[in-house]
């Protein structure tokens, strides 16, 4: 059985159906990539993982327990980490805050630290920066907070949403970096990303998502080869 | 001299009952995003409460103060959870409407219960008044700047240093990213009001002790002005709630005693439209500057 299992999921905002029946999986120690234009609900299908929104219709079962019952603030509990679009890290804490923050639902104040430590090691930059309100560090460093944040957590699988966003080709290239050392560390990864070449370049598998249905799935070898993928986001 | 120090220790002392008042604004809206214009009514109720254990039932002072900050928090739990929660995602004039509602239906029952004649309620505070110089200083100066400052500075270090009050911060900030983190959103609210109404609680309690008479709309004007207060200093700060209670405490008394009594709060009005045309977010409010 996959880790993550998707089934027949639907979503509404309103009366607009956002997500229209979609299904997929992610097997333990893969990278997935979902990609897809602006607005093809990649990012909806992450927030309905965590319980940001809420599923109308299918199922969502992680690790053979039902998610769509389960309220947001306990789906980080059971093993999922969430780096939204847009970071989203709390700006007016400290970067060493917003680590405790990930580490919110962990008690012992101990193994807190040493996870600090052990993230302050795979990111020297925000150790530097410790002290430093995350409002004020650069958008690299923030999406490195975002990360780090989320490992603070120990998660079992990584919802990345959109890492590459608003970052120079060079932060860029060190972002997947660091994603494909978390994977290759033992978490798996659900990687949202518009940047479609990069995603494909370090990902598994992947499927391609367009206007709420998922419209294409294969190997990234596969998918980098499609016409109809290599047209649309790989711009060739 | 003498004079000038005597008004602005009154002045102090009524501000510091503002800040209390005006700390439960503000922390209600830096988390929940809303005005409780019900939270005046709370320092009313606080009132009532203290005179129900203390002259009604005879309980002894401490365990009274206690018991009537409890029924405040309680109630500010209540409150949330019954009009305000079910509103969270309704537009602002909803959640507005029902706080007025809110602020009408609990003096409504103080009327119901209590009737409309003031009752008079003599003060809790024994303290004799301390003489330094030729000044004079009242003993329930005294126990408010105490019980006022302890209070700020508990809180202040409670909201930046435990785990509850980086939660609050965290859910003031960015709600859905806190649930990320693991946060109970709904505890966390409950929380604020319960922190909110029990500083309104205490604050009732120092309001009744000074003015010794209680009557069911007690809380509107402290209420209308600790919101003011929390305007004044920047909605949503917890050291602005602070500031601006005091501010406006001194303001209103230099003014009543050298200006004009009548036209002392026109005078605190004044000085919180300058300060929000020069600088909209008051005095220590955040201009958010946003980092894509």
């Amino acid at each position: 059985m996959a880790m993550l299992e998707i089934k027949d999921l639907e979503v509404y905002y309103g009366a607009i159906r956002a997500i229209k029946g979609i299904s997929f999986e992610v097997e333990a120690g893969e990278v997935i990539a979902l990609i897809g234009a602006n607005g093809a609900g990649k990012t909806t299908t992450l927030h309905t993982i965590t319980g940001l929104v809420p599923a109308r219709k299918g199922s969502i079962q992680f690790l053979g327990q039902e998610l769509t019952r389960i309220p947001a603030h306990k789906i980080v509990t059971l093993g999922i980490a969430h780096v939204p679009e847009g970071r989203r890290i709390f700006s007016e804490m400290t970067v060493y805050e917003n680590l405790l923050m990930g580490a919110y639902i962990r008690k012992n104040r101990k193994e807190t630290e040493e996870t600090i430590a052990y993230v302050y090691e795979r990111f020297p930059r925000l150790k530097e920066r410790a002290k430093q309100i995350a409002g004020t560090l650069s958008g690299g460093e923030q999406q490195m907070l975002a990360m780090g944040r989320a490992l603070m957590s120990h998660p079992k699988i990584m919802l990345l949403d959109e890492p590459s966003m608003g970052l120079s080709p060079i932060l860029v290239s060190e972002i997947f970096t660091i994603i494909k050392e978390i994977s290759a560390a033992g978490t798996t990864v659900l990687l949202v990303e518009q940047n479609a070449k990069k995603a494909l370049s370090i990902a598994d598998r992947g499927y391609v998502l367009e206007t709420g249905n998922i419209v294409l799935s294969g190997t990234a070898d596969e998918l980098k080869e499609d016409e109809s993928v290599r047209k649309a986001y790989l711009g060739e | 001299m003498e004079s000038v120090i005597e008004q602005i220790i009154n002045g102090l002392r009524t501000g510091s009952i503002y800040a209390l008042i005006a700390l439960g604004y503000t922390m209600v809206y830096g988390i929940a995003k809303m005005i409780n214009f019900a939270h005046g009514d709370i320092i009313m109720v606080g009132a009532y409460s203290l005179y129900v254990f203390i002259s009604l039932l005879h309980i002894p002072v401490i365990l009274s103060i206690l018991l009537s900050i409890l029924v405040c928090a309680l109630l500010g739990i209540t409150m949330e959870k019954v009009a305000y929660k079910p509103l969270r995602n309704a537009p602002p004039l909803a959640v507005l409407i029902t706080a007025i509602g809110m602020s009408f239906l609990l003096q409504s029952l103080a009327l119901l219960i209590f009737k409309a004649n003031p009752i008079p309620f003599k003060s809790i505070i024994k303290l004799a008044p301390v003489k330094i110089g030729s000044i004079t200083i009242a003993g329930i100066s005294i126990i408010t700047f105490l019980v006022t400052t302890l209070i700020m500075i508990f809180l202040t270090l409670f909201i930046r240093y435990t785990k509850a009050g980086r939660a609050m911060r965290a859910v003031s900030e960015d709600r859905q990213a806190a649930e990320l983190m693991g946060i109970d959103v709904n505890r966390t609210i409950s929380m604020v009001f319960a922190i909110g109404s029990a500083l309104g609680a205490v604050a009732g309690i120092l309001y009744v002790c000074q003015y010794q008479t209680l009557q069911p709309t007690l809380g509107a004007l402290p209420g209308i002005k600790a919101f003011v207060a929390a305007v004044f200093g920047g909605i949503g700060s917890v050291p602005g709630a602070m500031l601006g209670g005091i501010l406006l405490g001194v303001i209103e008394s230099i003014s009543k005693a050298y200006i004009s009594s009548e036209l002392a709060d026109a005078i605190v009005f004044s000085v919180l439209v300058l300060v929000l045309l020069l600088k909209p977010s008051g005095l220590l409010g955040k201009n958010r500057i946003e980092k894509v």
